[in-house]
């Protein structure tokens, strides 16, 4: 598997260690890449939104977009790649339409600074947010096939049907 | 193991019967000189090899013999430093080609019982690595742990993954390049021409004078030096500040500080290392080109090798730059090979590998350590 902006490699070794997966992982920050390779693991230092164009097709059974999405430029693209990459794909992000997001900025009318997205404006990563039923919406139109979705409120799973107003989080298995 | 004389410090092995170079040219009798640090394992599966850079030698954990400095990789190879040679048997041997008791221009040829001078076959990093295998055939080592190389080392130790395949289980790669750019060549040009303009060179054959071209190899050695630091670095260290003095000299003494620090990099240098053995070594850097022994493409290099890689660069390196890794990782990736990589920061460009870099240590420990799970 390829874990795309896998930090300093946490989940990549627990997935290394729990199941002899043969993780490789891509990310930015150097500081980040050195830690990760420091515990053994194969990482690359590179930008997800130009260097998966130089993985071969099909290279991973398994590529892992983890929190991320909602941080690149071009999330359209970066997914493109990561389904070519990746024989299936797992994407997760934080859902922007749950109530919580919903109230905070309905009632105070400012970017929401919550549990879930505790980074001011100014500061956050974030700068492509969007919501369970933008991806499904996206996936959908983009001619990509839900494999199994799961929606997250801390360890809570939340049906599908209330997910885009209850799930803090989505995870999508994907395939082309 | 102990009672072992082909292991410990300041070995030196004849290797049997001649060589054949990539040139197709023989060298009739091939010595290797090498150290060795901790001991083989029984199963013979912890061997690592360093291979040192230009003007580097075999002795990268003890003190130099004609300069009693450290080793030139002290921080690195020890007792429980990241090349832990209480763990890893690490063997480091002098190129072919130099001067610090392996066969080079300045050692005798055994046909005329003179030195061989220019008469020496000219060298390529493939030969350095093959005589390398051969050493390690002799210690009864088949497979390697890990080849470590920083810069001309790094080369080598793509080399020994492209040429070796089933020998590497893996390589670190540092500050390195799969072949030299047309600036590369320039910079070397500029110092062979600087030795051989010396009129004490004589066409290389000046070792019977007991005079050789030190102010031809000195200037060498200070054109190198300028490309192993950053300008950021040497602004740092240096700026405009005046040696010894509060204005300036109106004449041509060194009256900066980087003038006198290079004339004394110059001199000390030519103090432990052979003007021809440069000549022969920076050609065999220039002709280094993995692509083009793989038909133009890097990736092929490495399709037989099972080997995990790390790469490592730094950020102010000019002389090898963070893309010239990235294109061998690319290759490597292409390749399917398991790489890891990462672009240090440091101040000290090309140099930094030799230097004090605390990230540099836990790359290489962790990478290390990875493959023993």
């Amino acid at each position: 598997m390829l874990d795309v902006g896998c930090g300093d490699g946490a989940l990549m070794a627990a997935l290394r260690d729990a199941a002899q997966v043969d993780a490789r992982g891509i990310e930015l920050d150097g500081s980040d890449v050195a830690a990760a390779v420091a515990r053994g693991l194969s990482v690359i230092q590179g930008d997800a939104e130009t260097d998966l164009i130089d993985y071969p097709d099909a290279s991973f059974d398994y590529a892992i977009l983890s929190q991320t999405l909602q941080t690149t430029r071009r999330p359209d693209l970066i997914i493109e790649q990561l389904l070519r990459i990746g024989k299936r794909g797992f994407v997760s992000f934080p859902n922007f339409a749950h109530w919580r997001v919903r109230v905070d900025l309905l009632w105070n009318g400012r970017m929401p600074v919550t549990r879930l997205l505790p980074i001011a404006w100014y500061q956050t990563p974030n700068i492509h947010h969007l919501t369970v039923d933008d991806f499904r919406r996206f996936v959908k139109a983009h001619g990509i096939t839900i494999e199994q979705a799961w929606f997250l409120t801390g360890d809570q799973q939340t049906s599908a049907a209330a997910a885009n107003l209850f799930a803090e989080h989505a995870v999508f298995l994907l395939r082309r | 193991m102990i009672d072992d004389n082909r292991f410990g410090s300041d070995r030196c092995v004849t290797l049997p019967g001649p060589m054949q170079l990539e040139s197709g040219a023989w060298l009739a009798q091939t010595t290797v000189a090498y150290e060795t640090y901790g001991v083989l394992n029984d199963t013979k599966s912890n061997a690592v090899l360093i291979c040192h850079a230009t003007t580097g030698d075999q002795y990268v954990a003890s003190a130099h013999p004609l300069t009693g400095k450290p080793g030139w990789w002290h921080r690195m190879v020890g007792p429980g430093k990241p090349i832990d040679t209480t763990r890893y048997c690490v063997i480091c041997t002098n190129i072919l080609g130099s001067c610090m008791g392996s066969t080079g221009p300045a050692s005798l040829n055994p046909a005329t019982n003179a030195p061989y001078a220019m008469t020496f076959p000219v060298i390529t990093i493939g030969d350095m690595v093959h005589a390398q295998a051969l050493l390690l055939d002799h210690l009864g080592i088949e497979r390697l742990y890990c080849v470590v190389g920083g810069s001309m080392g790094g080369m080598q130790a793509l080399e020994w993954a492209a040429r070796y395949p089933t020998r590497v289980e893996s390589a670190i790669v540092i500050a390195a390049t799969a072949r030299h750019s047309a600036q590369n060549l320039a910079f070397h040009e500029v110092g062979r021409q600087a030795i051989m303009a010396d009129p004490k060179w004589r066409e290389g054959d000046y070792y019977r004078f007991d005079d050789p071209p030190t102010a031809g190899l000195a200037v060498a050695r200070m054109a190198a030096h300028i490309t192993y630091l950053s300008e950021a670095g040497m602004d740092a260290k240096f700026g405009r500040r005046l040696q010894n003095r509060e204005t300036k000299s109106f004449s041509f003494d060194a009256d900066f500080q980087i003038e006198s620090y290079l004339r004394h990099q110059g001199a000390v240098f030519t103090d432990r290392f052979d003007a021809n053995c440069y000549l022969y070594i920076t050609r065999a850097m220039n002709y280094f080109d993995l692509p083009d022994a793989h038909d133009g493409q890097l990736a092929l290099a490495f399709k037989g090798s099972k080997a995990r890689f790390c790469l490592v660069s730094f950020d102010t390196d000019w002389l090898f730059p963070t893309a010239e890794s990235k294109k061998i990782v690319h290759a490597l990736n292409a390749a399917g090979a398991p790489v890891s990589f990462v672009e240090l920061k440091s101040p000290h460009g090309h140099d930094a590998f030799l230097l004090d870099v605390p990230e540099l240590n836990r790359v290489v420990d962790g990478f290390l350590s990875a493959g023993r799970s």
